[in-house]
């Protein structure tokens, strides 16, 4: 019995518990701290991840809005299968400006990490407005009314403040022209100028008409904008060179 | 208190000693942990120091411990793709090496081919082509005969290859006119060419307007969509004079095409699809139902190059005629319309 009444030792002397707890904790929060302090070891050096245009970061917030990571996820895992269906596993550095990341936990519909460019704007706008007409097996909720709602673009600028605030790298310049950036992707270098825009965020990114409608920066507009991003900021000839690298 | 005076404190009821603590009269039966549990946990521990050495672990200043042996999940995914593709290896050296044409006539390249590409078409076309490819509203069934781009398995590979509008350099591209809300046309001038190209498919109901419809139709359609509404693959423009319909072929969906125009886009599958990958899908496509064996160029036709086109001067239609079949049914609507119209 010696061994195991051994703890009697402890719970009868406090200040020895005491001791014994604070180092328990010690050892324990520093497993877990220490590693937040030093994310930018285990951020992959990749070229091309920039932070969320203005439009981007309203769908992305219309994301969360809806709750979208109830269902889906945006974590291809190191995992044969997914590699093969989703394409190259998720790297830390495509996450690193999402404030919260939107890894998800569950996935009742599909990853959608590289789901960018895989489909149409116009697949996007009749799959979110009824999924069942181009998905019949489906079994997502219809979206229809993003379609219908303004895109909140006013406040964008703040938005852009505010994630400068916890360490996303907006330029002055960047969040003084949110608000117009936002609406001249919506709408497209046909109508609008978007040298500016391409300017502040490079080449790659999407601009035009995403919902079909010309009339309204509507919602649906910032949505698609968001998923057409997704998982395409990466180059990934460099990601390759530092996996190489990292063996 | 001491090991024995403990042990002469026994529960009365259930046998059981306490452990001599007392809290307003109730006291506490010593039941501890059952000392097999213990065991399993403490030697838990002791193995989490093995797999500390073995595994990544325990972080550090620049970054973590790497383990003894280098072990990373991203190494584990390579070893497992290698394994695959060591397994395939016996079918993809040849299978990259061998041409369409070799491959259509080697009974183990095709059924390679057949099997990668119904997975890779499930996982990516399945999406907005159907899982049958049976095709929806704006995007083409890949069962029939009809091919907008082109049905031959180097065509069906280009559009998968580098898409449709996509935005890649090698896309395939052509723009309809929105002639409604350009206003190139007006709605009465749009409402005439709609039933012209119902007429086409021996749809119209009103035959009063065809001769104007059908002078539009000249002037503003046949330079992509053909003199006779038979379409023309080098802009994609489908075939009008048959009874399937990307869009729709009632008069609303009509009407509506060519009030705003449609602009279909296929992404390009470049960054996402491997080479073979592609082209496995490519076989899988082409063999749905509506392969064609070589590009053909029978029902194209060349636009007149910076002009509006094709002669308005309503001259009854000759030719072609035996290249297409129902185009003399077609033929002789339109020429009956042309009477009409200079009666």
């Amino acid at each position: 019995m010696g061994f195991i009444h051994k703890h009697e030792k402890l719970e009868r002397n406090s200040v020895l518990l005491l001791i014994c707890i604070i180092l328990v904790v010690l050892v324990g929060g520093i497993v877990e701290i220490i590693p937040l302090f030093r994310k930018e070891t285990v951020i992959e050096p990749v070229e091309g991840v920039r932070p969320y245009t203005p439009l981007e970061l309203a769908g992305y917030n219309i994301y969360i809005r809806e709750g979208c990571y109830v269902c889906h996820s945006q974590q291809i895992r190191y995992l044969r299968d997914e590699v093969t269906r989703y394409g190259h596993y998720s790297l830390a550095a495509e996450s690193m400006y999402d404030h919260p990341f939107q890894w998800g936990s569950k996935r009742t519909g599909p990853d959608l990490a590289r789901v960018g460019g895989k489909y149409s704007d116009a697949w996007h706008t009749a799959h979110m407005k009824h999924p069942q007409d181009v998905v019949p097996e489906s079994i997502m909720p219809s979206y229809s009314f993003l379609a219908k709602n303004a895109a909140k673009v006013n406040d964008l600028d703040k938005h852009l403040k505010t994630l400068r605030l916890v360490g996303v790298p907006y330029t002055d310049e960047q969040v003084e022209n949110a608000v117009n950036d936002a609406k001249v992707q919506a709408v497209g270098p046909d109508v609008a100028d978007t040298d500016g825009l391409i300017e502040r965020y490079g080449e790659k990114v999407n601009a035009r008409d995403f919902d079909g409608n010309p009339n309204l920066v509507s919602e649906m507009d910032a949505l698609i904008a968001y998923l057409q991003v997704l998982g395409t900021m990466v180059d990934f000839e460099s990601a390759k060179d530092v996996e190489d690298g990292a063996q | 208190m001491s090991d024995e005076q403990r042990k002469k404190e026994i529960d009365e009821v259930t046998g059981v000693e306490t452990t001599g603590h007392e809290w307003d009269g109730l006291k506490e039966l010593n039941n501890p942990a059952p000392r097999w549990w213990l065991w399993v946990f403490y030697i838990c521990i002791i193995w989490s120091i093995g797999y500390w050495v073995v595994y990544p672990s325990w972080p550090t200043l620049s970054g973590n411990t790497a383990g003894r042996f280098g072990w990373s999940s991203a190494q584990k995914l390579k070893e497992e793709q290698a394994k695959i593709a060591d397994r395939q290896k016996v079918y993809l050296d040849r299978f990259e090496k061998a041409s369409f044409d070799e491959i259509m006539n080697d009974e183990e390249l095709y059924a390679f081919a057949m099997a990668g590409g119904a997975a890779a078409f499930k996982d990516n076309c399945a999406t907005c082509h159907g899982s049958g490819g049976s095709g929806a509203k704006g995007y083409p069934n890949l069962n029939d005969d009809d091919w907008l781009w082109g049905g031959s398995i180097e065509d069906i590979y280009q559009t998968i290859m580098y898409g449709i509008r996509s935005g890649h350099d090698e896309e395939r591209v052509s723009a309809m006119p929105a002639f409604g809300k350009d206003e190139l046309l007006t709605r009465d001038e749009i409402a005439a060419v709609t039933n012209y190209v119902m007429s086409l498919s021996g749809e119209a109901e009103d035959e009063a307007g065809l001769g104007q419809g059908r002078t539009i139709f000249q002037d503003n359609c046949a330079s992509c969509h053909g003199e006779n509404g038979q379409g023309g693959r080098d802009f994609g423009a489908p075939n009008l004079s048959d009874d399937i319909w990307l869009y729709g072929g009632d008069r609303e969906t009509i009407y509506e095409t060519v009030y705003n125009a449609r602009a279909g886009v296929m992404p390009t599958w470049e960054a996402r699809l491997d080479n073979n990958t592609i082209r496995q899908l490519a076989v899988y496509v082409h063999q749905l139902g509506g392969g064609e064996e070589e590009t053909v160029n029978v029902e194209q036709q060349q636009p007149d190059a910076g002009t509006d086109g094709v002669d308005t001067n309503a001259e009854p239609v000759e030719q072609p005629v035996d290249a297409i079949p129902g185009a003399a049914d077609v033929i002789d609507a339109v020429n009956d319309s042309i009477q009409e119209t200079q009666e």
